[in-house]
C-alpha cells in the first residue's frame, strides 16, 4: 500500500462520496418534480380539453349562458390585443434599452460629476456637464424600469384604468365628441393593449439591453473606424448581431402578457360579447379572461367544466406556438449570423 | 534619409522645450505631431510627444507594454474619443490641418485615417460585404463601382486569390491571417491615406505575419503606415522610421537603422535588444 492510501481517511472518504451521491439525488429529484408538475398539468388539460377542440368550438361565439358554442371571439379578442400591445411595446422598449446601453456614458453619475467639476477652467469641459445628466437620466430610467417589473399586474391594471381610460380617454371624448358621448372614455382594446405594453416593457428593455451587451466591442470599433457613425453602427452592426436576443426578449414579454388577465380586467375585457371587435375603441374578449369567467360565473358548472378545459387548451396551444415562432426565428437568424 | 542623430535631443524630460531638431529634416510630413499630452481621466498618460511621420513610409512604434504607443496611435484617428474620460491635448497635424479640434467632424477624419486592430475583427457578414461596408455607409449605391473597389481592395490586401471563388461566403469561415487581410481589405476600400496598425501580427502564426509583412512593404507605395509592434525583428523588417516610447514618453525616435544599431540613448538599446521589455 503506497503513502497515498495511507494518508485517506477511510471513514472521511466514504462519508464524501456518500454525501455526493445526496447531493446528485437531491438535484434529480427536484428537476423530476418540475418535469413531473409540467407532464400533469399538461396532461390533465390535453385529456380533458384537447376532445372539445373542433371546429365549432373554435369558429363559434359562446351560446346558452356559457353552457356552449364556442369561443371564436375570445381567440380573435386575444390576437387583436397581443397584436396592438406588440406594436407598441416593442419598439418603445427597444428605443429605451438602445439608449441606455448605447448612447448614455458607461461612467456612473458620481464619476462624471468629479470629472465636470475638475474639468473647471478647461476648454469644452461642458461636454462633461451633459455627461454627467445623461449618467443620471440613464440611473433614473434604470431604477424606474427595475421597479416596474416588480409592480404586481393588478395595480397596472388600475393603473390603467386610472391614466389611459379616466383621464387620457375622457380628455380626449370632451375634446372629440359631443358633451355626453363616451368613445375613447371607456374599457377597449386600446387601452387594454397600451397597459399591457406597460408590463411588458421592463422585460422588452432588460433582454435588448442584454443582447446589446454580447455584441462584442472591437465590432463597434472596426465601424467607427471605417467612418460610421454611431447610429450608422447601431444599424448596421450592432442591431443585427444582437437581433436574436432581441427576439427572445421580445416574444418572451409577449407571451407574458399574452397571458395576463389582471391588466386587462378593468381596462378592456368583456364578459360576453356576440360580435368581433371592429375598432381600437371597442371592446373585446379574451381567452385567459374566458377562462376566468368559465369558472367562477357559470349557471351551470357541469355543462360549463368541458368548455373550461376546451380554453385552457386553446391558450396553451397558443401561447406554445407563440414560443415556438420565437425558437425558430431566433435559430433562423443564429444561423444566418453563424461562422464567426 | 539623411539623419544626424547627434543634434537629436533627449525627450525623457517631459518639462523641456519640445525643440524637434531631428523632425524637420524630414521633407515630406504627412503627420505633424506636436507636444501631445494625453489623459485618462487624472491619469497623465502621454508626455509631451512630438513626432512626424513621412509620407508613404511605414513608421514603428515600439516599447513595452502601457508605455502609451496604442493610445499614442488611437489619437491619430481619434479613436479615444469613445473612451469616457479620455482627453487630448496638443497638436496633431495631418497635412497641415489640426483634427485634435473638439470641431473636427471625425468620421471624415476616419475615412481618411483607416486602422486595422489588434484582434481581427470582421463583421459576421460575408467576405465581400465586410469589404464594401465602407462603401456603403459613405453613400455609395452603384452596384458594379463597389464589385470594381471591393475586388482592387482584396488585390491590394493580398487575399484576392484566395477568396475570390467564395465571396459571398461568411468571412468567419477565413482563417486568422486571411480575417486580418480582409480587415486591411476592409480599411484600403475607403480609400484612406493613412493606415493605422494595432499590433496587426500579434496573433497570427509565422507564415501568416509574414504575408502581412509583405503587404506592409507594397501598401508603403501608396499609404502612410504608422505600425505598433511588440516584435522588434518585424518593426527593423518593415520599418523606415522607429520610435521608441517608455512610460508615456517618446524616448527617441529616429530612421530604423539608427534605432537598432547605434541608438542614442542607452534606454533604448537596452530594449532593442532585449535587456528588458
Amino acid at each position: 500500500m503506497s503513502a497515498v492510501d495511507a494518508s485517506l481517511n477511510t471513514d472521511h472518504h466514504r462519508s464524501r462520496r456518500a454525501s455526493d451521491a445526496i447531493l446528485l439525488g437531491l438535484l434529480a429529484s427536484s428537476i423530476i418534480l418540475t418535469l413531473l408538475i409540467l407532464l400533469v398539468i399538461l396532461g390533465v388539460v390535453t385529456a380533458r380539453g384537447a376532445g372539445q377542440v373542433s371546429w365549432e368550438f373554435l369558429s363559434q361565439p359562446p351560446r346558452e349562458g356559457l353552457t356552449g358554442g364556442g369561443i371564436f371571439p375570445a381567440i380573435v379578442g386575444t390576437a387583436a390585443l397581443v397584436l396592438l400591445m406588440t406594436i407598441a411595446a416593442v419598439p418603445l422598449g427597444v428605443a429605451t434599452a438602445i439608449y441606455l446601453h448605447e448612447y448614455t456614458p458607461a461612467e456612473g453619475p458620481r464619476l462624471a460629476w468629479s470629472r465636470w467639476v475638475a474639468s473647471k477652467g478647461r476648454h469644452g469641459r461642458f461636454a462633461l456637464l451633459r455627461r454627467f445628466l445623461s449618467a443620471s437620466l440613464a440611473v433614473v430610467v434604470r431604477s424606474a424600469v427595475a421597479n416596474l417589473a416588480g409592480v404586481p399586474s393588478i395595480v397596472f391594471g388600475l393603473f390603467g384604468l386610472g391614466f389611459f381610460i379616466q383621464f387620457i380617454g375622457r380628455g380626449l371624448d370632451r375634446m372629440t365628441q359631443p358633451p355626453g358621448e363616451i368613445v375613447w372614455g371607456q374599457g377597449s382594446l386600446i387601452w387594454a393593449a397600451l397597459t399591457l405594453a406597460l408590463l411588458t416593457l421592463p422585460t422588452v428593455i432588460v433582454a435588448t439591453e442584454e443582447a446589446l451587451r454580447t455584441v462584442p466591442p472591437d465590432q463597434r470599433e472596426a465601424s467607427l473606424a471605417l467612418g460610421a457613425t454611431r447610429w450608422e453602427t447601431i444599424r448596421r452592426i450592432v442591431m443585427p448581431a444582437s437581433l436574436p436576443g432581441i427576439l427572445t426578449g421580445a416574444i418572451l414579454g409577449i407571451s407574458r402578457g399574452a397571458g395576463e388577465v389582471a391588466p386587462i380586467l378593468f381596462t378592456g375585457a368583456a364578459y360576453y360579447l356576440p360580435f368581433l371587435p371592429q375598432r381600437v375603441t371597442d371592446q373585446f374578449m379574451h381567452l385567459g379572461y374566458h377562462v376566468l369567467i368559465l369558472s367562477t360565473q357559470s349557471p351551470d358548472v357541469d355543462a360549463t367544466e368541458p368548455l373550461l378545459y376546451g380554453t385552457v387548451f386553446v391558450l396553451l396551444i397558443l401561447t406554445f406556438l407563440l414560443n415556438l415562432t420565437g425558437v425558430l426565428i431566433r435559430a433562423r437568424t443564429r444561423a444566418r449570423l453563424a461562422g464567426r | 534619409m539623411p539623419m544626424t542623430i547627434e543634434t537629436q535631443p533627449s525627450r525623457l524630460t517631459p518639462n523641456a522645450p519640445s525643440p524637434a531638431a531631428g523632425d524637420e529634416r524630414i521633407a515630406n510630413p504627412k503627420i505633424d505631431v506636436r507636444n501631445l499630452n494625453f489623459f485618462y481621466g487624472d491619469a497623465h498618460v502621454l508626455h509631451d510627444i512630438t513626432l512626424t511621420v513621412p509620407e508613404k513610409q511605414v513608421t514603428a512604434l515600439i516599447g513595452p507594454s502601457g508605455c502609451g504607443k496604442s493610445t499614442f496611435l488611437r489619437t491619430l484617428n481619434r479613436m479615444n474619443d469613445i473612451i469616457p474620460g479620455a482627453r487630448a491635448e496638443g497638436v496633431i497635424a495631418i497635412d497641415g490641418r489640426n483634427v485634435n479640434d473638439p470641431g473636427l467632424d471625425v468620421v471624415r477624419l476616419r475615412r481618411r485615417v483607416g486602422m486595422v486592430f489588434q484582434k481581427s475583427n470582421p463583421f459576421p457578414k460575408s467576405i465581400f460585404e465586410n469589404v464594401a461596408y465602407g462603401l456603403r455607409i459613405g453613400g455609395l449605391k452603384n452596384r458594379g463601382e463597389t464589385i470594381e473597389i471591393v475586388e482592387k481592395s482584396l488585390r491590394r490586401a493580398a487575399l484576392w486569390d484566395e477568396v475570390k471563388d467564395r465571396l459571398n461566403a461568411s468571412a468567419g469561415a477565413l482563417s486568422g491571417g486571411q480575417q486580418q487581410r480582409l480587415c486591411i481589405a476592409r480599411a484600403l476600400a475607403v480609400n484612406p491615406e493613412i493606415l493605422l496598425m494595432d499590433e496587426p501580427a500579434s496573433a497570427l502564426d509565422p507564415i501568416a505575419t509574414q504575408k502581412i509583412e509583405e503587404l506592409i512593404y507594397e501598401l508603403k507605395d501608396n499609404y502612410t503606415i504608422v505600425i505598433v509592434t511588440h516584435n522588434m525583428q518585424q518593426a527593423a523588417r518593415v520599418s523606415d522610421r522607429t520610435a521608441f516610447f517608455m512610460l508615456g514618453k517618446l524616448v527617441e525616435y529616429s530612421d530604423t537603422k539608427t534605432i537598432f544599431m547605434t541608438p542614442r540613448e542607452r534606454m533604448t538599446e537596452d530594449y532593442v535588444t532585449g535587456r528588458f521589455g
